[in-house]
């Protein structure tokens, strides 16, 4: 029995180590200068400033309440919705202020897609959960344009060959991290630049996890990726750029390899030892 | 186990035990009061759904009758005439028998004749058949309820028309059955004319209306107030007042609309249009409430979901938001509906409670409805028109439970969706 047990490749499938080779950070993609933000009296963020670069995968790592999501929120003025939030600073995509005046954040958040750490498909059918995007920005001109969206969102995200024959099924009756790959094609339906992720696995079990870490990785290519995540272990597998938070404050960033390896702060080298958070 | 524990655990059982028993007391309590309601309106009732008719041989006398004015002739008295010949009276030209035949059967049945002639007034001369109620105290004696043992001088009919109403009976000329026209026939002053399809119209219309206002209004309004309005020191004021709106008494809303609607705008008195429009101020706080719960339990998830693909707040709400909330807006809305259709003060208070023998026209002209007429019929004399209350009744405990009913399969159906 025992001599008829091989070696099985590991369930966990994680992203393949050659991602952690330093990539090439000409023109950021992202530039934040001295953002603070305020929830009514109280400070969550602290003068934060950071370069993102683009077609490249930066996590946010840091303890609870550190205002890494946040930071996050702000990309896309997400903290607008907030009653009570006040954003201080700059936060500029390809040069241009997210904040200004002329700035609409529909479209903002069309050029800034967001993944939440919940699964959260509306309760509509698969279809129409990917199809809702394109169709409110007018991005099809017909129902056979809008289905060619559909499809390819689909299979950038992985799920096509789970879901291609059952489109019209409740997205609410997928797996959670069905659900949550159906959520990123959604967000890839409006062809967007940047893809935020707050936490996108921290409600799904490995496989799932390891399945949308690759996915991740593939979606590098094409997007500016930035996500926030309590697993260092996942910072390290996924991100080329990591940015550690503490108490509303940016400590560090750099390199992936650089802050897990060698950080310059110590209190980055006691979060990553667990030493604190 | 000690003695102290033993003795503490059986207090708590002891405790328990006694919950449970008060618990069932006040559940036993409120159905019998709730079977003692239905019952007693049951029993009072149900006896109006079943009505005594007659037919009778009518000889239509050409002396009786005037060919030039065929509205003026008594028709009553040529009806009373037949009777007292089946009975084997005499005739007594006004005189107490034909008094006394008047009072067995309906006008109905005079009514009937005159449009006969008026159709063919070659059938005066002749003899012909007309079926119709009898009176409405005769169709009491026939149920039963008015009793022969009750001294003669205090019950309505006579023992020579107990002795008549005998006769017709083993005649074969009267039979029992459904009252049809109490759900055809609008009030009428005879309580064997009277029917309830006037009221149940009117009450139809005016909810109508005040759907067509509430709903709209008052949806809106809590979308605006939920998903839009900046939470500042106004929009608490006007939650505030919204919900003291909704404790407000129902018959202050029909001094309002009385003073607004009917002596302001010069809204038609008692008009389905104008119960309906106070009414719907009525309902409206309820159903700003009801939609802003139904609002506040839609997952935030959902929003942000809507606002991270780049829909804008109008959109978030009408594509994603109210969708969600919609099982609860509708239950919600019904159910202040179904509280309205009840109302009887405010409409007394704009007029709804005149006398309206027909159907009613359109919505600004006059209408009775449901809960009114049980009011108005229940301050009739007529011992007849008590038994139409608790069918009145019925009739709007069922309308009531219909769209409660409604209520729970639309909130299914919606629900059901995913």
């Amino acid at each position: 029995m025992v001599a008829l047990m091989t070696v099985q490749p590991p369930l966990i499938r994680t992203a393949a180590p050659h991602s952690h080779h330093p990539v090439n950070l000409d023109a950021p993609k992202i530039v934040v200068r001295d953002v603070s933000v305020f929830y009514g009296a109280k400070q969550a963020l602290d003068s934060v400033s950071i370069d993102v670069p683009g077609k490249a995968v930066t996590a946010f790592i840091g303890p609870s309440g550190c205002g890494k999501s946040t930071f996050l929120r702000c990309i896309n003025r997400m903290n607008d919705t907030i009653p009570g939030c006040r954003v201080e600073g700059a936060v500029e995509i390809d040069g241009e202020d997210v904040n200004a005046r002329s700035v609409d954040p529909v479209i903002l958040r069309a050029k800034v897609g967001m993944v939440f750490q919940k699964p959260n498909p509306f309760p509509k059918s698969i279809f129409e959960n990917v199809a809702y995007g394109p169709r409110i920005h007018g991005l099809a001109s017909g129902k056979s344009e809008l289905e060619g969206i559909v499809e390819a969102s689909l299979k950038k995200a992985g799920l096509w060959a789970e879901v291609s024959d059952r489109l019209n099924a409740p997205g609410t009756s997928l797996s959670g991290g069905q659900q949550q790959r159906l959520v990123i094609a959604r967000a890839i339906a409006v062809s967007p630049e940047v893809i935020l992720m707050d936490e996108p696995c921290s409600a799904l079990d490995p496989i799932a996890t390891a399945r949308i870490e690759e996915l991740i990785d593939e979606l590098r290519q094409q997007y500016c990726i930035v996500i926030v995540t309590h697993s260092m272990a996942q910072a390290a597998r996924v991100s080329q750029r990591t940015a550690f938070f503490h108490m509303g404050r940016l400590i560090e960033a750099g390199s992936t390899e650089e802050i897990f390896t060698n950080p310059r702060e110590s209190r980055t080298q006691d979060y990553i030892t667990g030493r604190i958070g | 186990m000690t003695d102290a524990v033993a003795t503490r655990l059986k207090k708590r059982h002891a405790a328990e035990a006694r919950f449970r028993l008060y618990g069932r007391m006040a559940i036993v309590v409120a159905l019998s009061f709730l079977v003692l309601l239905l019952g007693r309106i049951g029993l009072q009732g149900y006896s109006t759904f079943t009505t005594n008719t007659v037919s009778l041989p009518v000889y239509l006398d050409p002396a009786r009758i005037d060919r030039a004015d065929l509205e003026g002739s008594n028709y009553d008295y040529v009806v009373a005439l037949s009777l007292l010949k089946m009975m084997g009276e005499t005739e007594d030209e006004f005189g107490t028998a034909s008094d006394d035949a008047m009072e067995l059967v309906s006008r109905d049945l005079g009514f009937q004749i005159l449009d006969q002639i008026k159709a063919n007034p070659a059938l005066i001369g002749k003899t012909i058949t007309v079926t119709g109620p009898v009176k409405a105290d005769a169709d009491l004696y026939y149920k039963g309820e008015l009793k022969r043992s009750t001294d003669e001088a205090d019950r309505k009919l006579n023992d020579r028309q107990l002795a008549w109403l005998d006769r017709i009976k083993t005649s074969g000329a009267v039979t029992s059955g459904f009252n049809v026209a109490f759900f055809t026939n609008a009030d009428s002053t005879e309580p064997e004319q009277a029917g309830i399809l006037g009221a149940v119209i009117g009450s139809a219309m005016m909810l109508l209306v005040t759907a067509l206002i509430a709903v709209p209004m008052g949806v809106m309004a809590a979308v605006w107030l939920e998903e839009f309005a900046p939470k500042n020191r106004w929009t608490d004021l006007i939650e505030v007042n919204i919900n003291n709106l909704a404790a407000v008494p129902s018959i202050v809303y029909g001094l309002l609309g009385l003073a607004v609607f009917v002596n302001g705008f010069g809204a038609p008195r008692g008009a389905a249009l104008t119960g309906g429009m106070v009414l719907a101020l009525m309902a409206l706080p309820t159903v700003i409430i009801a939609t802003r719960s139904a609002l506040k339990a839609v997952p935030p998830s959902i929003r942000e979901a809507a606002w991270g693909v780049g829909a804008s707040r109008t959109q978030t709400v009408f594509h994603h938001v109210l969708p969600q909330a919609m099982p609860g807006v509708m239950t919600g809305t019904i159910l202040s509906l179904a509280h309205a259709l009840g109302e009887t003060a405010p409409l007394l208070m704009i007029g709804m409670i005149a006398f309206n023998p027909g159907l009613p026209e359109s919505f600004t002209s006059s209408a009775s409805v449901l809960p009114v007429q049980v009011f108005i019929w229940e301050t009739a004399s007529e011992r007849a028109f008590h038994e139409r209350t608790a069918a009145a009744i019925i009739v709007l405990l069922v309308f009531m439970i219909a769209m409660n009913a409604a209520a729970v399969i639309l909130r299914r159906r919606f629900e059901r969706r995913w």
